[in-house]
């Protein structure tokens, strides 16, 4: 108990030095010019050591994105405002890659104490790989692991010491021409996790990984592959938290997750980006038969998110699960959802969507549900609360349904209610000062979402939200 | 007949919803661990008068004053007031989806108790009271209010008033809706408060709760004033006859010029 509480306290501290945003000295071993070249790729890839296809792969994407137009949906408006020519595509922070704490580079190591990295690996973690800037600087996995066969490294060191599997995956599920943003992460990643879970292997703890972003104008284009072998179990977190800057950032990641037949993976984000950060992701699963996926996804911070988490279902009485919140305040548009796309006979999904929007602040929900023609006894269950916190703020729900087939059962569900007045009346009478109210209305809104968290989460979480309501009602 | 040292005064409160008054001249004094009866019809104001003690943001004071310990309240909010030691049972209590029970009573005794009591001590001392109200255990674990029937609803509210131990606890017809044995556990639970040191303000239709809870004062309150006032006899009185009695045996009662309370024996 006292071992929970005091990692509580550091989780607390991470909330409360977000809320200021704090950036360290920049230190950096090499830093792109800003702009996007294809000598820069070619640049990013030599200095990575990387094989041939690699580089033509990225090179590939590189005039792939070019072409591409931006996307029609979302804020078209804040997208335009993305200025490519003024970003840089990529830093490596040092030169070398820790493997224990005592490798990591002291400027590195301040901020991770102060986001009590260390403090957490000793009671939870079973590895670590955080992000800084584009390379993984920390990394650690527990041994017993690895006598299970299970990988669990950043991508770059994936595509060094496993590349057969790395090539046999890698863009698969997502391949660079899928929009935009995926060509522009797919010509310059870098970072982000590889994990393989071999056959039969269930990892009962949560493998962590923890993501910042430090420098000004720094994009970040982080790459995470998954693949759970038939029958494994694994559940990957990533939190992500960063500093407050006055001119705009990019996230664009990538994330593929392909769960063989039979395996189980929950991939759980939250992501708390500050808020001038363009959070622009793409997220897609292959569930194949008797496999299950879940998405567990909470959205705070950043200035525009466009995230839209897919599971093709691609085998029989294969199962996928979105359950995301998002959490919009002045000047901020959280555009999310889920895409279910039902391949195969006999799958099912569910998709529970939670929105608060504070201040102004605007959440949409963009869902697509897709049922191919000879798919059979489908069921698919999609829900979307949206809650405003005052009369200055928007909530819209974009679902679409494209079904090819009559034998199918789908429940759709879209609620928009206020906070109410009698609510914060009651708790107020018991004491509760008005942004005490407010926190707990919001988190028991959020509660089927914090309650599927690993503890120092849903605490991280709770004390984030109660930071986010302070001042909110007038 | 005014008395300095009583621990809320009301006087000729005033109080409307946008432009409706509802409130048409509220005179009230409540002792220390006295116990009064607020008897009258429905739509009298009987739930208005409770809000607006509380400080509801709906309702505006027009008029007149409330004093608690010699201070004015007007200006306090909500929480302000309950830190002060007054709470209201509620009539309709609000549902919280997906906030506990016990997070609840947690986080609403560390704003009024200023101490943050750890759950090891939290447990058993909620523990007794539940026993006490045959609240079962499990309740802890379940979302505020919701689902709750009516009866489990009237006894979250006691079973957290009894925690918060306030100086004035008001109880909007927390007996309503109560089954016969409810009725009887939630009496003994409001007895046991007063019996503490509570001062209780029992709003009620029914004469059935004061036999366990004996009031010291009974209330008249019709068209947003009260218009009688005696003791336990009158909610005896009130039951045999009706409000109309009330009304045509005291004129005055019908008219709103009165701040005169009428002595009923
Ligand atoms: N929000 C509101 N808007 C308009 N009228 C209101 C509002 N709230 C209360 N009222 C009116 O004020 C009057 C008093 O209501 P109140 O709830 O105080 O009565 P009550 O004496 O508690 O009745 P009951 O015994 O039925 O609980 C009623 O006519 C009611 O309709
Ligand atoms: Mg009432």
């Amino acid at each position: 108990m006292s071992a929970e509480l005091s990692t509580m306290d550091n989780l607390n501290q991470i909330g409360t030095d977000y809320k200021y945003g704090f950036s360290d000295v920049e230190n950096y071993i090499f830093k792109s010019g800003r702009g996007l070249t294809p000598e820069i790729v070619t640049k990013i890839s030599h200095m990575k050591n990387e094989p041939q296809w690699m580089l033509e792969f990225r090179l590939k994407a590189l005039a792939l994105f070019y072409k591409k137009p931006m996307p029609t949906w979302g804020n078209t408006k804040l997208l335009n405002d993305i200025d490519f020519a003024n970003i840089f595509y990529y830093i490596k922070p040092s030169e070398k890659q820790g493997t224990n704490w005592n490798d990591v580079p002291e400027g590195i190591k301040n901020t991770f104490d102060r986001l009590g990295i260390p403090e957490a690996e000793r009671k939870f973690l079973a590895g670590v790989t955080a992000q800084y800037e584009s390379e993984v600087v920390y990394h650690s996995i527990r041994e017993d692991l690895e006598k299970l066969g299970v990988i669990f490294t950043d991508m770059d060191s994936g595509l060094r010491e496993h590349e057969d599997l790395v090539r046999k995956y890698f863009a698969t599920i997502i391949p660079a021409n899928d929009n935009k943003f995926a060509a522009l992460n797919s010509s310059v990643w870098s970072g982000g996790s590889f994990v393989y879970v071999p056959p039969g292997v269930k990892v009962d703890i949560p493998l962590q990984a923890y993501f910042r972003i430090n420098a000004e104008n720094m994009g970040q284009f982080e790459r995470t592959l998954i693949i759970a072998d038939e029958g494994s179990f694994v559940h990957y977190i990533e939190g992500c938290t960063a500093p407050v800057y006055s001119s705009d950032s990019l996230h664009s990641a990538v994330v593929e997750l392909i769960a063989l037949p039979g395996s189980h993976i929950r991939y759980t984000t939250i992501q708390n980006w500050s808020k001038n950060v363009y959070n622009l992701v793409t997220k897609r699963a292959y569930a194949y038969e008797n496999a299950k996926v879940e998405w567990v996804d909470g959205n705070l911070g950043s200035k525009l998110t466009m995230k839209y988490p897919a599971i093709y279902l691609m085998g029989e009485n294969a199962r996928g699960e979105v359950l995301s919140i998002a959490f919009a305040g002045d000047n901020q548009h959280q555009d999310a959802g889920a895409k279910m796309v039902h391949v195969a006979s006999n799958t099912s999904s569910i998709v529970v969507s939670k929105s608060i929007s504070k201040n102004g602040g605007r959440t949409s929900y963009r869902g697509l549900v897709k049922v191919y023609e000879d798919a059979k006894n489908v069921k698919c269950s999609v829900k979307c609360d949206a809650l405003l916190l005052d009369d200055l703020s928007r909530s819209d729900t974009y679902p679409t349904m494209e079904i090819n087939d009559q034998d199918v059962n789908i429940e759709h569900e879209a609620t928009v209610s206020k906070v109410g007045e009698e609510q914060l009346f009651y708790l107020m009478s018991r004491g509760l000062t008005a942004d005490e109210a407010t926190a707990m209305i919001v988190n028991g809104f959020f509660e089927p979402f914090t309650k599927e968290l690993p503890l120092e989460y849903a605490v991280e979480l709770n004390r984030l939200i109660k930071l986010e309501m302070e001042g909110s009602v007038g | 007949m005014s008395n300095k040292n009583a621990l809320l005064i009301i006087n000729n409160l005033h109080a409307k919803i946008g432009d409706k008054t509802i409130l048409k001249g509220v005179s009230l004094e409540i002792n220390s661990g006295s116990v009064h009866a607020l008897m009258g019809r429905n739509g009298s104001g009987k739930s208005t008068l409770s809000y607006t003690i509380m400080g509801h943001p709906k309702y505006e004071v027009s008029q007149g004053d409330i004093k608690f310990e010699g201070n004015s309240l007007l200006n306090l909010s909500p929480d302000e007031r309950a830190k002060l030691g007054i709470a209201l049972s509620f009539q309709y209590p609000v549902a919280i989806p997906g906030v506990t029970v016990l997070n609840f009573l947690k986080t609403s005794l560390k704003s009024v108790l200023k101490r943050d009591i750890p759950i090891k001590e939290l447990r058993p001392m909620l523990k007794a009271k539940m026993q006490e109200l045959e609240i079962k255990d499990e309740f802890l674990s379940r979302y505020v209010n919701d689902g709750f029937s009516g009866g489990e609803k009237k006894k979250l509210e006691i079973l957290h008033l009894s925690l918060l131990k306030p100086k004035l606890a008001i109880l909007d017809e927390t007996d309503s809706g109560l089954d016969i044995d409810a009725l009887k556990v939630v009496a003994n639970g409001i007895t046991s408060l007063n019996k503490e040191g509570t001062a209780i303000l029992l709003i009620t239709h029914y004469q059935r709760i004061l036999n366990y809870v004996t009031p010291q004062f009974v209330h008249i309150f019709e068209n947003g004033e009260i218009t009688n006032t005696g003791n336990h006899e009158l909610a005896f009185k009130l039951e045999e006859f009706g409000y109309e009695y009330f009304a045509k045996a005291n004129p005055l009662a019908s008219t709103n010029s009165t701040k005169e309370v009428n002595y009923v024996s």
